[in-house]
């Protein structure tokens, strides 16, 4: 098999609502990625688009997207797994590459939300769960995730302080973040206000535990050895790729506390890597509510079960801390661009490891590492990262 | 033209999003008091929700059986906000409990007076058959 690389990253600016199409959209990160990689579409040998339907109405965009930004007549191909959508699409990209199929594939990530209420939005994501056994009785994403902040409150004394820290390290990075959608400071008092961050949502997690919808686009190239040193100076290279998938009901779940998806994905990343969570010097994970970000740092070893709230309330997740992660501010700066969030998580990563990360730069990192989940839990992946 | 169609699942929860199933019996006995799984006759898997195929015996050969006793509380969280077609209900309390061989999603009943502080994980609960605001059939935990 040969190696893979990221050869080229781009990203819209994530905004609340974005004036213009699907199409506009992802033509935002597509010339971002095409010009970061110097390349011409001819280059480009297929593209993977990735997005969760029932947001706007377009049925089956990858022919509309590849279309206008003149990818024909390479193949497209299509990948949903909700929010974990364009790290899916990544891994498709990654076995088409290594399988010697295609020398360079193009994954494109897009959503735009803000064609609904969020109300709409909400019974949008419920029916990501089971629709014949649980959104039928009002699920929302929130709501899952507060399940389990709660069983983790239960079982390890973790508080909402706890989770706050998140929010406020969050905010610390997403200040400096021109491509996110919340760029202000989050203090601890703020949780302490009903008008502010401490509005209740879904028992125990409030409004500041929680990420914004967002519109939203990313791309991330990827190429064989051969095409990744023509074309490119600094090539970061794929070392592992781990995805999972967990039952869609919260009755088939073992535990609340953490996810088995992101706990499986990790393993199998990591081995295939060759490398252990102490080598990964920064991370970007899946902070769609705090509550996520804390299972995080658990599931994929950077603390052990439980040893979430401590690791955070030292700082060790800060830029200088031990194991900095979403120093881009994270879904809960960012937004969350379901189709896109995955491909924006890849590009932190990858400008972290060509030392391209400007005012977040961590000092010279060898390895990186993307978690994204699709649902609660539902789907898990886990991508490694090298520099050469 | 085809036969009438059995939707009778859409008589389930407060919005229903599909009709036809083939453990449309649930309803049936939901509607005579009882909270029903499905049993495989064949490896003695039990299904809560139920299920019309077991994947472990590759067949059909189902029994039902009754959500009877009572479970341990794995979860709980209070909505303030809610999916379109569920706002007039807030708020609402949704939970998960562990029978052992089983786990039942659903929520909590209405008269629990302020649920995040009566409730507490690992509680004993009890499931129910009741009827949503709008009139739907349903199941509640109540303390047990
Ligand atoms: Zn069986």
């Amino acid at each position: 098999m040969s190696r893979v690389a990221v050869i080229g990253v781009g990203q819209s600016t994530f905004v609340r609502s974005y004036p213009g199409s699907i199409r506009e959209l992802a033509f935002e990160a597509y010339s971002e990625a095409m010009k970061d990689a110097n390349i011409q579409n001819s280059d480009v040998d297929a593209t993977v688009m990735c997005s969760a339907p029932e947001y706007d109405k377009q049925r089956s965009p990858a022919g509309v997207v590849a279309e206008y930004l003149g990818l024909n007549p390479q193949p497209t191909f299509y990948v949903e797994t909700l929010c974990s959508s364009s790290s899916t699409g990544l891994k498709l990209a990654y076995s088409l590459v290594a399988s010697g199929l295609h020398d360079c594939v193009m994954v494109l990530g897009f959503q735009i939300m803000s064609q609904l209420t969020s109300n709409e939005s909400q019974e949008r994501m419920g029916r990501g769960a089971d629709i014949q056994w649980e959104s039928t009785f009002g699920t929302m994403m929130p709501a899952y995730y507060a399940l389990h902040a709660q069983a983790h409150f239960a079982r390890y004394g973790t508080k909402p302080e706890d989770l706050a820290n998140i929010r406020v390290k969050s905010a610390t990075y997403g200040v400096l973040n021109d491509r996110a959608v919340y760029r202000k400071p989050v203090a601890h008092e703020d949780f302490l206000d009903p008008q502010k961050m401490g509005g209740p949502v879904a028992s125990p997690l409030r409004v500041g535990d929680c990420c914004a919808n967002a519109d939203g686009s990313s791309c991330i190239i990827v190429a064989n050895e051969e095409k990744a040193k023509r074309f490119c100076k600094k090539p970061v290279w794929i070392l592992g790729v781990g995805a999972a998938s967990a039952s869609v009901n919260m009755v088939g779940r073992e535990s609340l506390s953490g996810l088995a998806v992101g706990i499986e994905a990790g393993k199998q990343a990591y081995k295939m890597a060759g490398i252990t969570p102490k080598h990964i010097d920064v991370a970007e994970v899946h902070d769609c509510f705090t509550i996520a970000e804390m299972m995080a740092i658990e599931n994929l070893g950077f603390a052990e079960a439980g040893g979430g709230p401590e690791l955070v309330r030292a700082k060790e997740t800060y830029k200088e801390g031990s194991i900095p992660v979403n120093i881009d501010g994270g879904l809960l700066s960012k937004g969350h661009p379901i189709g896109a969030t995955g491909g924006s998580q890849v590009r932190t990563i990858v400008r972290q490891l060509r030392d391209e990360a400007d005012n977040i730069q961590v000092k010279d990192p060898m390895f990186g590492l993307v978690h994204n989940i699709g649902g609660v839990g539902l789907y898990g992946s886990v991508t490694i990262f090298g520099r050469e | 033209m085809a036969k009438d169609k059995d939707v009778r699942f859409s008589k389930f929860g407060t919005v229903s999003f599909t009709g036809v199933t083939q453990v449309n019996d649930f309803i049936d006995y939901l509607e005579q008091g009882k909270i029903m799984g499905t049993v495989c006759k064949d490896c003695g898997q039990k299904f809560f929700p139920p299920r019309a195929q077991c994947y472990k015996s590759l067949s059909s050969n189902m029994d039902w059986f009754e959500v009877t006793g009572k479970g341990k509380l794995v979860s709980f969280s209070t909505l303030r906000y809610g999916p379109t077609g569920f706002t007039d209900e807030l708020p609402y309390t949704i939970a998960l409990v562990d029978y052992g061989d089983y786990k039942v999603f659903g929520r909590i009943d209405p008269a629990v007076s302020n649920p995040d502080d009566s409730l507490k994980v690992g509680m004993e609960m009890a499931a129910k058959p009741a009827k949503t605001s709008n009139g739907q059939l349903t199941y509640v935990f109540q303390p047990a």
